[in-house]
């Protein structure tokens, strides 16, 4: 995880009074509650003698401390090394008059306050955890809710702040005496942790719904749910942000009836495994994407697949299988169930057989079911069983996705893990509240310089996503506790997301700018950087409705603060079919045919489809056939003309299939001449035509790709020299394809320039809001 | 044809060409207004100006089209229509056989209908000016006492019936208008619903909303009702029923069918417990053969309207600011 962390100011300089006494109060600023930071610093006070006291408020946390000046300087050296959830921001140090009285360290009650403090995202299991939920001598032998100061779940159990027992998940059960003991002892793991629980006084699993013909209740749901995976079984486990959806990986029917129940005939699944050594044998683990997997966040990570490994059913078509590790004791549990419940720690980092297909237990276009008893009327027909338990999700959140790349990683999808941590914008301005866009749904909230991205929310097409999406912002503004004083959101008349975004500033008096779409991608990264000035933006995006009505989504921007000027495009497509053409790939290369002059040839190539003849009519006519200067249309052309992907079964599917087939077929040079460029608009005609004659799939994707590239490079420098701007952005769903972006990358860079790209947000509509907020708070 | 003189000539013909067609007393009087006799109950208005190209299409023409438009505008209060008054704005260079076609089939739509036409009038403007001929016709009729069938009654739990399948109309007009031919041709509904609209409220008298879905569809109307009665809806995708032809032709070019147009079908709304009976009475009129119960309100203070697809998933049916704009990513 990234952190937001600044160093400590620097510390006054040693000098002669070093023994003398002093009392400083110290103010520690960002995500400093419930992460035991409050036992840190008892601890650290007792270390170095010192008196005084720490306590919460509605500002972060607050000490006051008195000792001798080397004991103070040295306290304040080790704040430093917080505990692993903590991420101060800020530490504001003054000096107050010595008190005689005081004598000892004391952690004082919660003052709640204005809060400017963070909750912390949702953690896995720490290593002192693990090590207990293995220990059969343990008081949390085996208990599937274990957690501590240091780890666990956080955004996904707290309803509200104060960050108080009372207001999470846990305020049902009170703990028992050893738990209460635990609590209040500054120097246990669990001092002040909201969510501790045992096995006499804690959340409990249960079994939800199972189909009939499974048979009597066993004893053990955990061996239970064992046995009905090994049989081929589904099963829904209620995971940290929701349901989730198990089955074994390596049992090519079950993997099957998965994708039928479903309805779900390609989307790739995420593969659970215990540990890093069980996905050895699968996938190509370079150390970041190995650090990625282990990390506290636990993303689903996406890795290139070994030569030769053969999953049935897992990621069609695909060269990279999505890797999750266990991200609660729950994943862990089944894991040492099928290792036959060894005792200690050993088991955990050898290679384990079980492998297991992990997806969100969502109905397609649904949110994620959180509840046990949505989840049992969702997932009818779907699992075979479902293990809820009695401890409420609070909020919804489903697993992040990412990927290794240039020694970082690039995010896919920003949820689990990630949430709510905060960004920092380019500089301060009211508080704005963000409403994204209609696929990928993300809502964005700042205040002061800091801005907060919700949880992915998806698909805004169903009711219950709506829903979701207005549980989601009130959530946040309840953890976060801010008053947004305007809305941003897309200019598309027809969004969910822009209607919501009008409701919610009706009803709150507030003013509503609408931004242009790719004007906030390219906003999202510059803001991303830091960067406050002129910059060049490449949208590489799907669509996105343009300043002049039409579809967008190739874009060459000028870009400074809110001002966007439109300096070239990519040279339109006809879209045949309006949005049946993003869903059918062989639309847009029969689009692709009638630019070049082959309208005829369309009815031939493309006989297999019933729509042929009609579209080609509709190409010939110009009717039902709005243009689109879209990137993400032309990868879908490419796709439709190498005949890699016909129609698609999920979002982007051709432009994923496109990239793992030059990623097969590794480097390849440019097509001499595949491209022209006047007077802003490039025009990749001669490219097109070349596919139409390709047979090499593999080649011709790579070459595809590599004259991309090297026209786009072109395109960009022609823009660097009117301009005289040397800062680009680019940004747009496109952006996720890691073959493009990298070699773009290689190119400017040989060229002098450098390319910002998307970091810790996706460059998808997933960081679309960030954008929004960035540029909706430059307004005056 | 030539018509100097500002288009006079053509004026006298024209009106020559409709006191024959639509012959009838008040018309034949030729003044500038017809004198009624007052219905009796309430007096129903409603006005409506017909624009389509092309012309002519499978199952209709401006003509027929300006005569059900309106009719059908009356009928939806509940209300017998009797009379309607027509203006006509010509282009210059119509075809006098265009004209008389179009004439005829007004005169055949009314009679039909039962209405007369009973006042009118005729401009002509200059070529280039107009696209060929537009229409407005104005209706009169009658509502008996007791019958409220207005947009903002509709309740949670009532149900929503259509009259019989969507997209005819449009899908027939898009066709026709960009030169495509499907496999089966596709004939636009255009009809006067105000029969099937009296057997309705004849079998259920509380009936509480209808509303004949045209521009912006099915999707369009909904919409209007559930905000304007502050409801919402829940809608199964497989009981709307689609003629296979304009399903196809809708999946071809990409339009969603429950935005299209239709000029003969009607949605109505009736208490759950009159649904059955008011499905029966709607199957029993031979412009209600393929009506369905499609699905029904429900208490929702965002006024979703939600589709359970085909699929089994789920989606909304928004109202749409303009034309169907690419949404897709
Ligand atoms: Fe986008
Ligand atoms: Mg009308
Ligand atoms: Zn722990
Ligand atoms: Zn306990």
């Amino acid at each position: 995880m990234k952190s937001l962390a600044e160093p400590v100011a620097p510390l006054p300089p040693a000098d002669a009074r070093a023994s003398e006494s002093a009392r400083w109060r110290l103010r520690l600023r960002g995500q400093v509650q419930g992460v035991g930071m409050r036992p840190f610093v008892w601890r650290l006070a007792q270390r170095h003698g010192l008196d005084g006291w720490v306590g919460n408020d509605g500002d972060g946390v607050l000490i006051e401390v008195q000792g001798t000046r080397a004991a103070l300087a040295a306290f304040r050296a080790e704040l430093r090394t917080p505990p692993p959830l903590a991420r101060i921001e800020r530490v504001e140090c003054s000096e107050q008059p010595l008190q005689a009285a005081a004598r000892g360290f004391a952690i004082v009650a919660s003052r709640v306050g204005a809060a400017h403090t963070g909750i912390a995202a949702d953690v896995a299991v720490c290593a002192d955890c693990l090590a207990e939920l293995f220990d059969p001598a343990a008081r949390r032998w085996r208990y599937p809710f274990i957690n501590c100061s240091h780890c666990g779940p956080r955004f996904s159990i707290v309803a509200r702040l104060p960050y108080d027992r009372a207001n999470t998940a846990l305020a049902a059960f009170p703990p028992c005496a050893e738990c209460a003991a635990e609590y209040a002892d500054p120097a246990d793991r669990r001092f002040h942790a909201e969510p501790l629980a045992c096995g006499q006084c804690g959340p409990r699993l249960l079994w939800r719904a199972r189909a009939a013909e499974l048979g009597a209740p066993l004893a053990d749901v955990l061996a239970e749910t064992l046995a009905l995976l090994r049989g081929g079984r589904i099963v829904a486990i209620k995971g940290v942000g929701g349901f989730q959806l198990l089955c074994d990986a390596r049992n090519a029917a079950a993997v099957a009836e998965l994708r039928r129940r479903k309805q779900r005939p390609a989307k790739p699944f995420a593969l659970l495994a215990a540990n890093a050594a069980s996905f050895a044998g699968l996938v190509e683990l370079d150390v970041a994407s190995q650090q990625l997997l282990e990390a506290p966040s636990r993303p689903i990570v996406l890795c290139r697949q070994r030569a030769g490994v053969e999953l049935a059913g897992i990621a069609p078509g695909l060269d990279r299988l999505g890797c999750l590790l266990p991200a609660a004791p729950l994943h862990w549990l089944l894991f040492h169930e099928a290792a036959g419940r060894p005792a200690g720690m050993a088991w955990t980092t050898q290679p384990q057989p079980l492998l297991l297909v992990c997806t969100s237990a969502n109905a397609s276009g649904e949110p994620l079911p959180i509840d046990d008893a949505e989840a049992v009327t969702a997932l009818a027909g779907i699992a075979d069983a479902v293990l809820g338990s009695d401890r409420a999700i609070l909020a919804r959140c489903d697993d992040s996705v990412v990927l290794a790349h240039g020694g970082g990683f690039s995010c896919v999808r920003r949820a689990r893990g990630w949430a709510p941590q905060p960004l920092r914008l380019p500089r301060a301005g009211p508080a704005t509240l963000a409403f994204g866009a209609d696929l990928k749904n993300s809502i964005g909230i700042s205040r002061g310089d800091r801005a907060w991205l919700s949880q992915h929310i998806g698909d805004l097409g169903s009711v219950a996503a709506r829903r979701a999406q207005w549980q989601a912002l009130e959530h946040l503004l309840a953890v976060l506790d801010v008053q947004p004083a305007r809305v941003v959101c897309d200019r598309h008349p027809d969004f969910a997301s822009s209607r919501a975004a009008a409701e919610f500033a009706a009803a709150h008096g507030l003013p509503v700018y609408a931004v242009q779409h790719h004007h906030a991608h390219i906003a999202a990264v510059l803001a991303e950087h830091g960067h406050d000035g002129p910059a060049l933006g490449l949208a590489l995006d799907g669509f996105g409705l343009g300043d002049d009505g039409a579809a967008w989504g190739g874009e060459l921007l000028r870009v400074e603060g809110v001002h966007c000027q439109r300096l070239g495009h990519l040279r339109p497509l006809p879209l045949p079919g309006g949005d049946a053409a993003a869903r059918e790939p062989w639309r847009m290369a029969a689009a692709a045919l009638h630019v070049l002059g082959r309208t005829d040839e369309i009815a031939v190539r493309f006989a297999a489809q019933p729509a042929a003849r009609t579209v080609a009519a509709l190409l010939a006519r110009g009717v039902h056939c709005p243009p689109s200067s879209s990137a993400g249309r032309l990868f879908d052309a490419a796709a439709g003309l190498l005949g890699v992907c016909a129609t698609m079964s999920y979002e982007g599917e051709a432009a994923i299939r496109l990239e793992a087939a030059a990623r097969r077929h590794g480097a390849a040079a440019a097509l001499a001449g595949g491209w022209t460029h006047a007077g802003g608009v490039l025009d990749l005609r001669p490219l097109l035509a070349w596919l139409c004659a390709r047979q090499d799939v593999a080649h011709a994707a790579a070459v595809f790709h590599a004259t991309l590239v090297a026209a786009l490079a072109e395109w960009i420098e022609w823009a660097v020299q009117t301009s005289g701007i040397r800062c680009v952005a680019v940004a747009g769903g496109v952006c996720l394809n890691r073959v493009l972006l990298d070699a773009l990358h290689a190119s400017l860079e040989t060229r002098g320039l450098r390319l910002l790209q998307a970091r810790e947000l996706p460059p998808n509509d997933g960081g679309l809001a960030f954008g929004q907020l960035w540029l909706g708070l430059q307004q005056t | 044809m030539v018509h100097g003189g500002g288009g006079r000539a053509m004026t006298q013909l024209v009106e020559e060409l409709f006191v024959a067609a639509f012959a009838n007393p008040a018309l034949q009087a030729l003044n500038d207004q017809a004198v009624l006799p007052p219905p009796a109950g309430r007096l129903v208005m409603a006005t409506d100006s017909h624009v389509v190209s092309p012309l002519f299409f499978p199952g209709g023409d401006i003509g027929s089209l300006a005569v059900h438009g309106t009719v059908n505008d009356v009928a939806m209060a509940g209300a017998v229509p009797l009379y309607l008054a027509a203006a006509f704005i010509l282009e210059e260079g119509l075809p006098l056989a265009d004209l008389a076609r179009i004439v005829e089939s007004m005169a055949a739509a009314a009679r039909a209908a039962g209405v007369s036409i009973v006042t009118g009038d005729t401009k002509v403007v200059e070529a280039g000016k107009g696209d060929g001929v537009f229409i407005t016709t104005t209706g009169v009729g009658m509502l008996a006492e007791g019958i409220d069938t207005g947009g903002a009654r509709a309740r949670p739990g009532d149900a929503i019936l259509l009259s019989g399948t969507l997209g005819d109309h449009g899908v027939a007009i898009m066709a026709c208008r960009d030169g495509l031919d499907f496999d089966v041709p596709i004939v636009s509904d255009s009809a006067a619903l105000h029969g099937l609209v009296a057997a309705l409220i004849a079998a259920v008298p509380g009936v509480r909303v209808l509303r004949d879905p045209t521009r912006g569809g099915l999707g369009a109307t909904l919409n209007e009702i559930a905000r304007a009665s502050g409801v919402g809806m829940r809608l199964r995708e497989a009981s709307i029923p689609l003629h296979e032809p304009v399903r196809a032709a809708c999946e071809f070019l990409g339009l969603d069918p429950l935005y299209v147009a239709n000029e003969g079908k009607l949605v109505a709304i009736v208490p759950a417990a009159a649904a059955a009976a008011a499905l029966a009475a709607l199957r029993a009129h031979p412009l209600g053969r393929e009506a369905a119960l499609i699905g029904e309100c429900v208490s929702d203070a965002q006024h979703f309207i939600e589709l359970e697809t085909a699929f089994g998933g789920r989606r909304v049916l928004d109202w749409l600011a303009g034309e169907q704009l690419p949404r897709i990513c």
